[in-house]
């Protein structure tokens, strides 16, 4: 059964039509690739499905619902949580600061009350612990390293318990040591039942993670399947070595 | 870096004890001010500074707190004053401790207004918020300008003079009306602060978009944190129509009222709690005494450019948040002992070589 839907979405910016009639879906619990070359509409897709622009056409569903329309901070709150190209994080806010921002079906009065911060305080120093920054909870975002950033971005993000995360470039401009921990605490996370659909151009990365690949070219997503298949398909080929 | 958060950590190792000891001898010394010294010239100043106290911590809410820079809350605090005003000759209050009872009737009034100029100059960011900020404040100085009839214009509008309290008696109820409100404007800072809902508007402060992207309403956070701004600063001008009880357009929607307490925030420190206190304790009392001594010239005004250059150039984050780093780094080289100061201090030698 699949936890995403996407069918004939299309966004244009001008003249440049940057998703156009675009459909795939992403199995529920699974770890699915979203590549393809530069400028093929990876990441206006994650801007599409997280409400941050508005779609032209098309259809989004999560859990069989429609979520076309609503706001990013709504469909955060439905349960897809993403993070961005180049970790952003609270930079002025301390580590574990960071990790108390994110909000999910909250009422106003929980908002103003300060009392059920214990429980998400320990929530928060488990999470840390499992990314392994809990020893700079203290420090500023502005003060971490770009790979303490990733990894407290990503643990961030599964504050509120998203069912489904969005990661852009999880492996951009970390070091292989990390790359192999992020995957490991994405396999491990996944393990728990949270899915993921990741836009990555490292492709051992994509390949050793990905249970499904989707391949997106000029706005459309031309193969899907298992990374093996998908990486013989000649499609795929085609559009990698624009023959 | 420890000096860039909210609470520097200096202020961390001091237990409650000194803390509530220190807040107690601030509250005596506020609640006995008009009796130890009654004269009407000092808690004329009292009455000014505390009015100031809660201005600024009034728009560091929304200012400090989710960076939105509000350079047009002179429209709010000109809007309570004239409410209270009109409230009071079309309703016939009599003078005296009445229209206090009226001042959160203001505040609401006031609240509105915001809702409406918040829910426009929200959509906007950045520069062009500030800029759409002072536009609704100069309409505003328009509107009670030529609205003649209810406002009677630049002729001014008169309320009712409290004649009962006389001689160094009379300041005395304007004083503890304003010293509520600033401690109203403080607890709420503290409160907001201290809630997931403070922590939402740093979050939009650091990156906006990051916020939504984690579930935070940006929208209703900052409309609110907007209004609960404004409803401060326009029950604080209601309790200033009623103390200077005649007020003009261009003396209550003044854009000078609006960015003083940007300055006195800016100079204390932009979104700590104390920062602002420290702004207004500092500035206010200076500003009047310039006043005073350059009778009707406007060179004080010389003195207040002065010291906002003197901000940007030296203490670009306020003293709050400056003295804050200074102490811990004074601590860490104690802690760290003499040893430790030498990298930092090359002997003239060494620079030479």
């Amino acid at each position: 059964m699949s936890l995403l839907e996407i069918s004939n979405l299309s966004k244009r910016f001008g003249g440049v039509v940057a998703v156009d009639s675009c459909s795939l879906s992403v199995a529920d619990r699974s770890i699915t690739g979203l590549i393809g070359p530069n400028g093929s509409g990876k990441t206006t897709v994650f801007n599409l499905v997280t409400g941050f622009i508005p779609r032209d056409a098309g259809e989004v569903r999560f859990k069989s619902r429609s979520i076309g329309g609503l706001g990013p901070d709504r469909i955060y709150g439905l349960g897809i949580g993403r993070t961005f190209q180049l970790a952003r994080i609270f930079p002025r806010l301390t580590a574990l600061e960071n990790m108390l921002v994110p909000v999910r079906r909250a009422g106003f009065r929980a908002m103003l009350s300060h009392g059920q911060w214990r429980h998400e305080r320990d929530r928060a120093m488990e999470m840390l612990d499992f990314v392994e920054i809990a020893h700079v909870a203290g420090t500023v975002g502005g003060a971490l390293s770009y790979g303490q950033r990733k990894l407290l971005e990503l643990a961030a993000v599964m504050m509120a318990a998203p069912e489904l995360v969005l990661l852009d470039e999880p492996a951009g401009g970390v070091n292989p040591a990390l790359l192999e921990k992020i995957a490991d605490h994405i396999r491990k996370l996944n393990q728990q039942g949270v899915t993921f659909l990741l836009v990555e151009h490292n492709m051992s990365f994509v390949m050793n993670l990905c249970h499904e690949v989707v391949v997106l070219h000029q706005g459309k997503a031309i193969a899907s399947g298992k990374p093996k298949a998908v990486r013989e398909n000649p499609a795929v080929l085609d559009a990698y070595l624009g023959a | 870096m420890t000096g860039g958060k909210f609470f520097p950590r200096w202020r961390g190792r001091v237990g409650w004890g000194p803390k509530l000891l220190g807040l107690l001898a601030v509250a005596v010394v506020a609640i006995l001010l008009p009796i130890i010294a009654p004269d009407p010239a000092t808690t004329n100043v009292a009455v000014f500074t505390l009015m100031y106290v809660g201005l600024a911590t009034a728009w560091n809410i929304m200012g400090g707190y989710t960076g939105y820079i509000s350079l047009g809350h002179a429209a709010f605090f000109g809007f309570g004053a004239y409410s209270l005003g009109l409230m009071l000759v079309h309703l016939n209050i009599a003078p005296g401790y009445g229209p206090f009872f009226l001042v959160p009737v203001a505040g609401l009034l006031t609240a509105l207004l915001a809702v409406g100029i918040g829910w426009i100059a929200l959509r906007t960011r950045a520069a062009t918020f500030v800029i759409v900020t002072i536009a609704f404040m100069f309409m505003l100085q328009l509107l009670a300008e030529n609205l003649v009839k209810l406002t009677g214009g630049g002729g001014g509008l008169g309320l009712p003079y409290a004649h009962d309290w006389t001689g160094d008696f009379f300041n005395t109820p304007y004083y503890y009306a304003m010293l509520a409100l600033a401690v109203l404007a403080l607890v709420t800072s503290w409160w907001i602060r201290r809630s997931k809902f403070g922590l939402g508007l740093l979050a939009i402060r650091d990156d906006e978009d990051k916020a939504l992207a984690v579930g935070v309403p940006t929208r209703a956070f900052k409309l609110t944190a907007f209004v609960i701004s404004a409803t401060l600063v326009g029950m604080i001008g209601g309790v200033y129509a009623y103390y200077v009880t005649y007020i003009y357009p261009q003396f209550v929607v003044d854009p000078l009222i609006g960015i003083s307490m940007v300055l006195m925030a800016f100079f204390g420190g932009l979104g700590t709690l104390s920062g602002p206190v420290i702004g207004a304790l500092l500035l206010e009392p200076a500003q009047l005494e310039f006043a005073y001594r350059f009778g009707s010239s406007r060179l004080y005004l010389v003195f207040y450019a002065a010291i906002f250059l003197v901000v940007i150039l030296l203490l670009p984050r306020g003293i709050v948040p400056s003295a804050a780093e200074l102490i811990a780094r004074w601590r860490r080289r104690r802690t760290a002992g003499p040893a430790a100061r030498a990298p930092d201090a090359p002997k003239p030698a060494e620079v030479a070589s």
